[in-house]
């Protein structure tokens, strides 16, 4: 058995997987995306780009991250050994950082100085924020209104680490708006800004380049198990909204058939009440953001709402290849409700001492569901992708507390 | 096929105004065609409302959300064209639209709609050329045109994109989203100039150009230009009387006098 899976997740011509993703974005784009796809590929397989980016990793955000088998809610549950991958330890306190440590150096191979990202919870506009500060440039941070108002904190973090927050009132105010006018941004000064992708959504090559600044994630929980158990696991899990930390974990495993892939969306207030972040289970295929995926839209392609407790997932789309690994039955996608978020915050806060994001809270949700199924001599894998901290306020809310 | 004949049409404007299908309404719409077909312009575009329009601006952004909030579909858009042919409308009219909506239609079966109702053209401003080859094909063989966009940022993608272009070839002016803009960096002649040696067919642009200075000044490099944001604001600041009977042709005159502004100085020039 090797350490590292051999990559077979390869992208087809046009940065399509499995017929999902392109690029679908205005003209004035193109050449740009084009040209950053060149320096990607050379950043990705120049030894010392790679260099640099470890050194980064290890001594500024803690990697490599823990696998803590958590002893409490294996008892609890009673079923498979359950181990947590911390990316809530890492610098900032989830995985985006992984990310826009990786984009941050390209842009600074690239001779960019200036960095724009959108951000929905504020995670990764604080990542970004954080990286154009080490690094030195400009950042300007596209965040919907209504997100401004409920993560008040991430927004003055922001601030604190030098960016700029730029409110953004078109449309319904969240996620999907604040992408939508990071790119408008980008089309006016496209040549001297680095557009800072916090997913595995957009035009190529943003998936697949972000799915690879995130598989350390699964690179590394891949060596640890080995390491510890001497043996694969049988189960991971992750949430995906976007798809981010679920890509970096999956992609370790794409090539082992005994291990079982799960994402978890929101299913917000529940699938049947259409408020929902649902778009791989209840969504349909067609063009967000740049890109050929799911997502939540009306008969007409219109694209609509997406609801969930945690601003993390309240998306209408997914990453591309989330809709690629959904067509070949590599992954098994379902959903995880606001409710069922918020018990597993209980759950884990109360049998580890961990509080979790409430994003990754679903995907706890549903491991705990998978471990149940298990026996003692069974391994489960959650991917905890972030801390808990930044959500106290909406957990207090959400738990009538 | 209309459209490359059309720009030989002496007696038309070099204009090709953009209109928000739907808003304020869609008999006002339908209003709007028939003053733009009297104005002899070259061409209508027809923007199908999108709840992400994110090649636009802010006052396309209304219109279009304007529009959605009366439930305008793009099914209702091709029944609007097909009215406007039947009250003998003539002037070429090009759909407007971003590509989700077309491909929850059905490319295929919207090429074959749409001429039905009497569309010569389709500008899809997030489809760009490598994703097009196949609608572009297919538009082609009905005889439809996918007219393509180049920007000042293709550079050496241009050539490519121009070489089997049909209709025309939309030049975007500068950098950004569609919007009044108060001035143009000088370099925009060299690039349209540039496209116009290579393309087959005429080239209009568009984006920002909202004054007739604008219009003399690119009429020199390119053979129409678009009004986009300009008139969908004219249209926005007039809503209210186009709305009320009592006040409505008031309101299509001063939309018809804004028209012929944009002309001015070209006639000026020309007489």
């Amino acid at each position: 058995m090797t350490v590292n899976s051999v990559d077979s997740f390869q992208t087809e011509p046009l940065g399509r997987f499995a017929g999902f993703g392109g690029r679908f974005v205005p003209e004035t784009l193109m050449a740009a995306l084009i040209d950053l796809e060149d320096a990607y590929r050379k950043a990705w397989d120049d030894p010392g780009f790679q260099e640099e980016l470890k050194g980064f990793l290890t001594n500024y955000s803690g990697r490599p991250t823990p696998l803590t088998l958590a002893q409490g809610l294996t008892r609890k549950v009673g079923g498979s050994r359950i181990y947590l991958k911390r990316e809530d330890l890492n610098h900032t306190g989830a995985h985006k950082i992984n990310n826009t440590l990786g984009q941050g150096l390209l842009a600074r191979r690239m001779g960019k100085k200036k960095l724009i990202a959108e951000t929905g919870a504020g995670q990764h506009g604080v990542a970004t924020a954080t990286v154009a500060a080490l690094l030195d440039m400009e950042c300007k941070v596209f965040m919907g209104e209504e997100d401004v108002q409920r993560q008040r904190l991430n927004v003055f973090r922001m601030k604190l680490l030098g960016a700029e927050v730029i409110p953004v009132t078109s449309g319904n105010g969240t996620l999907k708006d604040a992408t939508n006018e990071a790119i408008r941004h980008w089309v006016s000064c496209v040549e001297d800004t680095f557009y800072l992708v916090g997913s595995v959504v957009g035009p190529h090559p943003y998936p697949e380049m972000v799915r690879n600044f995130q598989r350390v994630i699964g690179d590394e929980t891949r060596t640890q198990l080995l390491e510890r158990e001497g043996r694969l696991p049988d189960d991971v899990v992750a949430c995906v909204g976007g798809g981010s930390n679920a890509m970096g974990m999956f992609t370790a495993f794409l090539d082992d058939p005994t291990v079982h892939l799960h994402g978890v969306e929101a299913a917000g207030a529940g699938i049947a009440t259409g408020k929902h972040a649902a778009s791989l289970t209840e969504g349909t295929p067609g063009v967000i953001h740049g890109s050929f995926t799911y997502l939540l839209q009306d008969e007409h392609g219109q694209v609509l709402p997406a609801h969930s407790i945690s601003a993390g997932l309240d998306y209408p789309g997914v990453g591309p290849e989330h809709a690629g690994l959904k067509k070949t039955g590599r992954v098994r996608y379902t959903t995880a409700k606001d409710q069922e978020a918020l018990e597993a915050v209980r759950h884990l806060s109360q049998t580890e001492g961990i509080l979790p994001a409430l994003e990754s809270a679903h995907a706890v949700a549903e491991g705990i569901k998978v471990a149940k199924k298990g026996h003692p001599d069974s391994v489960v894998v959650i991917c905890l992708s972030g801390r808990g901290d930044k959500d106290v306020e909406s957990i207090r809310k959400g738990m009538g507390g | 096929m209309r459209m490359k004949e059309v720009f030989q049409q002496k007696d038309r404007k070099p204009l090709i105004p953009f209109i928000t299908v739907g808003d304020p309404d869609m008999s006002t719409t339908l209003d709007l065609i028939r003053l733009l077909d009297d104005e002899k312009v070259t061409g209508i575009e027809l923007g199908v409302p999108y709840s992400d329009p994110l090649a636009d601006g802010p006052v396309i952004q209304s219109a279009s959300a304007r529009a959605l909030a009366h439930g305008v579909t793009l099914p209702q858009v091709l029944e609007l064209a097909d009215k406007a042919r039947e009250i003998g409308v003539t002037t070429p009219l090009i759909l407007f639209s971003y590509y989700n909506p077309i491909l929850q239609y059905g490319p295929k079966s919207l090429v074959s709609q749409a001429r039905k109702a009497g569309i010569d053209g389709f500008i899809i401003p997030d489809l760009p050329w490598e994703e097009g080859r196949e609608m572009s094909a297919y538009a082609s063989k009905q005889g439809v045109d996918l007219i393509p966009l180049v920007a000042p940022t293709s550079r050496e993608r241009v050539r490519q994109i121009v070489s089997d272009a049909q209709g025309f070839v939309y030049c975007v002016s500068s950098r950004g989203t569609t919007g009044v803009r108060h001035a143009f960096e000088q370099e925009v002649d060299v690039f349209l100039d540039t496209v116009r040696k290579w393309s087959p067919v005429p080239t209009a642009v568009g984006f920002g150009i909202s004054h007739s200075d604008h219009v003399q000044r690119f009429l020199q490099h390119a053979d129409a230009v678009v009004v986009g944001s300009a008139l969908v604001r004219k249209i926005e600041e007039t809503g209210e009387k186009l709305t009320n009977p009592d006040r409505r042709n008031e309101a299509l005159d001063e939309i018809r006098q804004f028209i012929r502004s944009l002309m001015n100085t070209v006639r000026t020039v020309n007489s």
